[in-house]
């Protein structure tokens, strides 16, 4: 699916990310925790397609393209998509514009026709129901005045309704209470295919008790140092970052 | 000095003149007030206050140098008709009859100008003061055939009426259009005014319109203007608002290389209400100046005002909204927003709030907001699949939107997407 290889990147002239190699899989999922300014979301950020970095070095390739050659809507058009950590509010474009603008887009890209738009309709209900977002939310405009939770529901909508080969999602689990957090991760778990894959970018282990990772890899001073089985969460949820960051301060 | 000063005004009365209908509806007095005021103020440059941003004795001197005041014939206006609405025609300033279509509509009353009864008269020139701007002097002094549209007493008009103001000439032209739209007592009507130019030489329209609504009156007015590239105006509405009366305005400016509007309102009494709102988008090197001013006479009463602009290139907007609360007019709410999208590094938008409060006990506020379209909102809609156009078209669409939406006739409104056509 995703092979990333010694990917540098740098914001303002300073490193952010010293050396990526990661490769992810169909049907895999991927935990990437890390202690606060490790990487996280520039990893998050540089894989979408955000212009404020700089690729230094090393290489993304996504179904044997080259990710960092696209323009981030091509990105999203190729199949990847980020759930973002602070989704943006809009006023003015109504979800319903906005995903309907975006479904055609993507397919217009793959040489589709325009979605009928009773069956995109009925796709926004039957998807909705997963999430369990109001249908008065979709209504209004994107993401304006939602709260957190309403918020990540709504980018676990829009990742159903556009049916991504990867999905990344960014820290999906900060500012939601545990009802909330349930929600989200059901929502993914009747997601997951064996056609695609999920890297889930979290600080705590929480999230994966629900979402369950085939790989977790810790992300310090950004590099991966430490990859391992889902078990390597719980050890990390046990022992704290401070036993990681007392381990790789003398490597670094 | 003099001389100088009052250039551009002198060669535009000589130029004028030769060509000019006589005005006979104006009296004696405000006409000779007019050519007086013109004489010794000119037309205003960029040092009179309120056209610092403006220069339009530049503009004029610099686009007007061969002023020949030829005008060509409109003879068919039905691709501008609005479906549902009652059709007037003005043709380079003069009312046409011919064109208009034939109403009879039971407390609407339409009546040319050089047919003006003594009540007319007495209404023209009687608000929009001419010794107060250069180019209501302008216009009072050479106005064309305008008409008079009144809404009498306790009528309320079904059907809106849409006022096609068009522009035809063959060489460069000045053009005075003027109107006086009367609502009576409460009446209630929606009334469309909209600019067309058709020139195929440059065209400058000094425009004047003044609006009664009386006590417990109602008008709904829209103001769309396609000026085109040729076309330059000055749009200038002097509205008396009575009491409990209630005066909204939207103003569309689609197209012009220099429209400058003069929006002055005067809340004449207690409890009443007017809304201003105006959506403007430029590029290449046009000019749009919003200029509003609420005079707040009277206590317990309301205004609103919501100007956008989108301006491209090396375009320049202006919006300057004076507030002014006089010291009877206690418990007013004032309220003012101007926003601004710039699409290029070269766009300017001058932007100024000017509230002078005499009263005591009130609530007045102004906001202003100036600045790209959003990166992060951009970098989330290309985040899911949308391109760098659609993307923009959502974003400048949902800007817009807030300003469209004031719009109730929906053949008006789809008319106003499709000519803005925002990408």
């Amino acid at each position: 699916m995703i092979t990333i290889k010694n990917l540098n990147a740098s914001i303002d002239g300073k490193e952010i990310l010293r050396g990526i190699n990661l490769e992810v899989k169909a049907g895999e999922v991927h935990a990437i925790m890390g202690p606060n300014g490790s990487g996280k979301s520039t990893l998050s950020s540089v894989l979408a397609g955000r212009e404020d970095y700089e690729i230094t070095q090393g290489e993304v390739t996504f179904n044997g393209k080259e990710l960092l050659e696209m323009s981030a809507e091509d990105r999203a058009r190729e199949g990847l998509f980020l759930a973002f950590q602070y989704p943006v509010e809009i006023p003015g474009v109504s979800n319903i514009n906005f995903l309907k603008t975006a479904i055609n887009e993507i397919r217009a890209y793959h040489g589709k026709e325009e979605m009928p738009a009773k069956d995109f309709l009925a796709l926004v209900k039957e998807k909705q129901k997963l999430v369990e977002l109001d249908g008065k939310l979709t209504g209004r405009s994107v993401n304006e005045g939602f709260s957190g939770g309403e918020k990540k529901r709504n980018e676990i909508f829009q990742m159903a309704m556009l049916e991504p080969k990867l999905a990344i999602l960014d820290e999906t689990d900060s500012g939601l209470d545990i009802d909330a957090l349930r929600i989200v991760a059901s929502g993914v778990n009747k997601l997951k295919t064996k056609e695609n894959a999920y890297i889930v970018i979290t600080h705590y282990q929480r999230l994966l008790e629900h979402i369950v990772p085939d790989f977790v890899h810790i992300l310090y001073k950004g590099k991966i140092v430490k990859s391992g089985g889902k078990e390597l969460a719980l050890e990390l949820e046990e022992k704290g970052y401070d036993e990681i960051k007392k381990q790789f301060e003398l490597v670094d | 000095m003099i001389v100088e000063k009052t250039h551009t005004a002198q060669l535009l009365i000589e130029k004028i003149s030769s060509s000019a209908g006589k005005v006979n509806f104006i009296n004696d007095t405000a006409l000779t007030k007019a050519l007086f005021f013109l004489e010794e103020k000119g037309i205003p440059t960029n040092k009179h206050e309120d056209y610092k941003y403006c220069n339009v004795d530049a503009i004029l001197k610099k686009e007007f140098k061969n002023i020949s005041q030829q005008f060509s014939e409109v003879k068919t206006i039905s691709e501008y008709k609005l479906e549902d609405t009652i059709t007037i025609v003005v043709v380079n300033g003069n009312y046409s009859e011919e064109l208009s279509d034939k109403i009879i509509l039971k407390g609407l009353h339409i009546s040319a100008f050089n047919n003006a009864d003594s009540e007319t008269k007495q209404m023209i020139a009687s608000i929009a003061n001419v010794e107060s701007d250069s180019f209501i002097a302008l216009n009072t002094a050479f106005s064309g055939n305008g008409f008079h549209l009144q809404v009498q007493k306790n009528t309320a008009l079904q059907i809106p009426i849409h006022i096609l103001y068009i522009n035809s000439v063959s060489a460069e032209s000045i053009i005075n259009t003027r109107n006086i739209i009367e609502l009576q007592e409460g009446a209630d009507a929606t009334i469309i005014e909209h600019q067309i130019n058709l020139s195929n030489a440059k065209a400058f329209t000094n425009f004047v319109s003044e609006k009664f609504l009386a006590t417990n009156a109602k008008l709904e007015c829209y103001t769309i203007q396609d000026e085109k590239e040729n076309g330059y105006a000055v749009v200038t509405n002097q509205v008396k608002v009575s009491k409990h009366a209630n005066y909204n305005n939207t103003t569309i400016t689609l197209s012009g290389q220099l429209v400058r509007n003069n929006h002055n309102v005067v809340l004449a009494d207690s409890n009443c209400e007017a809304h201003l709102n105006g959506l403007f988008k430029t590029n290449g090197t046009q000019l749009v100046d919003n200029h509003t001013l609420m005079d707040h006479q009277m206590p317990h009463c309301e205004s609103n005002e919501l100007y956008k602009g989108i301006i491209d290139d090396k375009s320049t907007g202006v919006f300057n909204g004076k507030i002014y609360v006089r010291k009877d007019a206690q418990k007013t709410n004032a309220y003012q927003s101007s926003k601004n999208i710039l699409l290029s590094d070269d766009a300017t938008i001058n932007t100024k709030p000017q509230l002078e409060i005499y009263a005591d006990d009130v609530k007045c506020s102004h906001g202003t907001s100036t600045g790209k379209i959003e990166e992060e909102a951009m970098f989330y809609l290309h985040a899911r699949g949308i391109g760098k156009e659609s993307a923009k078209k959502l974003l400048l669409n949902a800007f817009a939107g807030e300003v469209i939406d004031k719009i109730k006739i929906e053949s008006l409104k789809n008319l106003v997407e499709q000519k803005l056509n925002l990408i």
